[in-house]
């Protein structure tokens, strides 16, 4: 672990040299390395449930994205880093198991919800919108964080501040995606479809698309990678995307426990320590734990 | 052998073509020049874009990407040339309602877009994107191992078929010890024709969120920044061209061997292989 | 199943922009394949070394590099296009003309040598050996492979809807997102709009290569 830090770090120190190279401004390497948070001594919960479980078992699967800058996203070496990571660690050690017996498993928007109905991962921390279609078929604890749906445009644009301004426009966004379909469906405009958000990233650069559409905390990571190039079209957001924590349907006495930790993690400065390590790179302002949902 | 179709060129002839190659060398060591020179100019031969490939973690990363572009082909093709085998069967099958519903299955696979059972599978079954890639490919190369084994055996004298029956074997013995070795061996080029194109639809993989070689490219430029896309985008596409000359190359040896060694010979692809051999 | 009928005229778009792209790169590869073919069998060395080497490296290129390449690498050397369309058919035909060209090739190497010879004796230049012998026998007969070679092209094009075009697949995959619930049936309405091209043509291949084959 330790070597792979090093080595990660020094890859990260040569990558933003590159970057004050290549560009005038440079915001820093984008994602943090994260935190190792120590885990619980022998923690005791109440026989049979999950938490039990899981702490006994000593080993706990974690659902994440792979490819989400800043919540989610898997480092050089393999390993997943970003916001959502911490939070999944954070769970983790209060069941008192270390950062290093999680198993994180990649998750897609498309396998979410089968992924927890089978049983393939305990919990999903995935840049994971709570809705009541989803609330449906699985539970969330939290939200931990309250996104937004938002636009982002080439530095020297001037003529798109607000999502009424795209009707018509091309529009770059991850095809199957639900900003791809608000974009189009509230906001007429015409939609470019990528296979990842950063591969949106090339044609607004050429000027083959006006804009691109998801979460404004993904398109805050690439504005910050690229300052001199890329802006956000506005800092309002056009919808409300709480994330949640993803848990089995009828497991309350989980989701419950969960929502405590949240918290917990409030209150002691985690939560905060969390964000500073990742996402808080770039997004200055450190958010407050958004007023936890308890349905 | 292709001087059949012109006459041995005299000395304008031959001073003409020598005078077009060069100006054709010319042409396109021009355009490959200055497309050199477009992307120099916009920094992508900076050296510190390039000094990632000294890092041994973008290594790593390009050979995990790599293996399971491999793991996934592999995985694939053992799976699907069993199930091709046990399909030709059924399609050659002399009971109609094994017959019939095959024919119309293999129709169906062969008429869809890979990536598009990719997506099926990954989706309706909600399984990871892995097994997404592997059933997609398995689906359609099963489908397809079925169609070039059929179109083998079918190539094979009627007297194979009827020798076997005339010694009391059934239909399905005669099949299975007199037909089947001899098509596999005829049409084992066009077999391993078959295992490139397997190899190169991994790639497909991409739309589905697999970590293969181009999406472990795209990964590493996330998280680097993006002036390194270009840079391990060039060495990916290499890396995926070289596997794939490679496995190419020992298709054409094992053909060159094959027409040497095999006493009936290997079976020209017949029209129906070429096609498999495309996708 | 509902959602097939609600879907429709997303369905029917992403029909015609996959039938565009298909047919559009269809006839351009049948053309460049052609001319690849004939530049293989040409007297000119150069022009048999070029359509030797782009064969082989184009058949041997992943599709999504073909497409990464014509839509993200050629707006930098200064290729820029408004449509993504633009790139997908430069991706589609440029993968598609290699096969072609294999296929065109193989079917000049089954015209009997005889034919050529005696072209020649009555003193036809190459390249009227070519275009009045060869080719229109050699055509005959890669008939079914071409139109077999197409039926791929019409597969492919699915994966422009991952590069910046919303066809068939692209409306597939974002349908499947809108209709979480419903996502088979999705699938399956796409599924039967590729079959809709896909098995005519196959059938189309099948009666052409039993009448060739009668015909020899």
């Amino acid at each position: 672990m330790k070597a792979f830090l090093t080595r990660r770090k020094s890859l990260l120190v040569a990558a933003s040299a590159a970057l004050a190279l290549t560009l005038s401004a440079c915001g820093g390497g984008g994602a943090g390395t994260g935190t190792s948070p120590s885990p619980v001594e022998k923690p005791s919960f109440a026989a049979g449930s999950t938490m039990e479980k899981l702490s006994s078992a000593g080993k706990v699967t974690i659902g994440t994205k792979f490819d989400q800058p800043l919540f989610g996203q898997k480092g050089l070496d393999g390993k997943p880093v970003g916001f959502d990571v911490e939070i999944g660690k954070l769970i983790a050690a209060k069941l008192g198991i270390a950062a290093d017996k999680i198993e994180w498993v990649e998750t897609v928007s498309a396998n979410r919800e089968q992924f927890i109905k089978q049983g393939k991962v305990d919990l999903i921390v995935a840049t994971y919108t709570i809705n009541d279609k989803r609330k449906t078929e699985v539970a969330f604890a939290g939200p931990y964080y309250e996104a937004g749906q938002a636009l982002m445009v080439n530095k020297d644009n001037t003529s798109i501040t607000k999502p009424e301004d795209v009707k018509g426009k091309n529009v770059c966004s991850v095809t199957g995606s639900t900003p791809a379909s608000t974009i189009v469906e509230k906001y007429g405009a015409v939609l470019v479809p990528a296979a990842t958000y950063s591969a949106c990233l090339e044609p607004l650069r050429n000027k083959q698309v006006e804009a691109i559409t998801t979460d404004n905390v993904i398109l805050a990571g690439f504005v910050n990678k690229e300052p001199d190039a890329f802006k956000l079209a506005s800092e309002e957001t056009f919808t409300k995307e709480p994330y949640g924590i993803g848990v089995k349907k009828d497991d309350t006495e989980f989701r419950n426990w969960i929502n405590d930790q949240l918290e917990g993690f409030a209150k002691d400065g985690s939560y905060k320590k969390a964000w500073e390590a990742t996402a808080g790179a770039v997004i200055k302002t450190a958010p407050e734990l958004p007023a936890i949902d308890r349905y | 052998m292709t001087s059949v179709l012109y006459d041995v060129p005299g000395p304008k002839a031959r001073r003409i073509s020598l005078i077009g190659s060069i100006v054709g060398v010319v042409v396109i060591g021009g355009l490959l020049a200055l497309a050199i020179v477009t992307l120099a100019q916009q920094g992508i031969f900076q050296a510190q874009r390039w000094a990632i490939f000294g890092q041994a973690d973008v290594w790593s990363l390009l050979f995990s990407g790599m293996s399971a572009t491999l793991s996934a082909a592999a995985i694939a093709a053992v799976i699907a040339f069993p199930l091709g085998l046990l399909l030709c069967l059924m399609r050659i099958s002399d009971i109609a309602w094994i017959r019939v519903p095959t024919r119309i299955v293999l129709e169906f696979l062969r008429g869809m877009p890979v990536v598009l059972m990719m997506l099926f599978v990954l989706l309706v079954f909600a399984t990871s994107s892995f097994v997404a890639v592997v059933a997609g490919l398995v689906l359609y190369n099963s489908a397809i191992f079925a169609e070039i084994i059929r179109a083998g055996i079918q190539s094979l004298p009627k007297g194979q078929r009827e020798a076997g029956l005339a010694i009391g074997l059934t239909s399905f013995q005669s099949r299975l010890s007199v037909e089947l070795p001899q098509a596999i061996r005829r049409m084992l080029p066009s077999l391993v024709a078959q295992l490139v194109v397997l190899l190169k639809d991994t790639s497909l993989g991409y739309i589905v969120a697999y970590g293969e070689l181009l999406r472990a490219v795209q990964v590493m430029a996330d998280f680097l920044g993006p002036q390194f896309l270009f840079p391990v985008f060039f060495v990916a596409a290499a890396i995926y061209i070289a596997i794939n000359l490679a496995v190419s190359r020992l298709a054409i040896w094992i053909e060159r061997r094959g027409s040497k060694k095999a006493a009936g010979g290997v079976a020209k692809a017949p029209t129906a292989g070429v096609s498999t051999v495309v996708k | 199943m509902d959602v097939i009928i609600e879907s429709l005229p997303q369905y029917w778009d992403g029909f015609l922009r996959t039938l565009f792209l298909a047919v559009v790169s269809g006839i351009i590869a049948l053309v460049v394949g052609t001319l690849l073919a004939a530049a293989r069998v040409s007297p000119v060395a150069a022009l048999r070394g070029f359509s030797m080497a782009y064969v082989e490296v184009v058949r041997n290129t992943p599709l999504t590099i073909a497409f990464f390449f014509a839509a993200v690498v050629l707006p930098r050397l200064g290729v820029t296009f408004q449509q993504f369309e633009v790139a997908a058919i430069i991706a589609l035909s440029a993968y598609t003309a290699a096969f072609i060209a294999e296929a065109v090739r193989s079917g000049v190497n089954s015209v009997p040598l005889g034919q050529a010879e005696a072209a020649r004796s009555i003193g036809m230049t190459f390249g009227q050996v070519l275009s009045l012998i060869i080719l229109p026998q050699a055509l005959r007969t890669v008939v079914p492979p071409l139109i077999n070679i197409l039926i791929a092209l019409v597969k492919n094009s699915s994966v422009a809807g991952a590069f910046f075009v919303l066809e068939l697949f692209g409306y597939g995959k974002q349908l499947a997102n809108d209709h979480g619930d419903a996502v088979m049936w999705v699938l399956v309405g796409v599924a039967f709009f590729y079959l809709l091209i896909t098995v005519p043509l196959g059938y189309v291949a099948h009666q052409v290569e039993r009448k060739v084959a009668i015909a020899r």
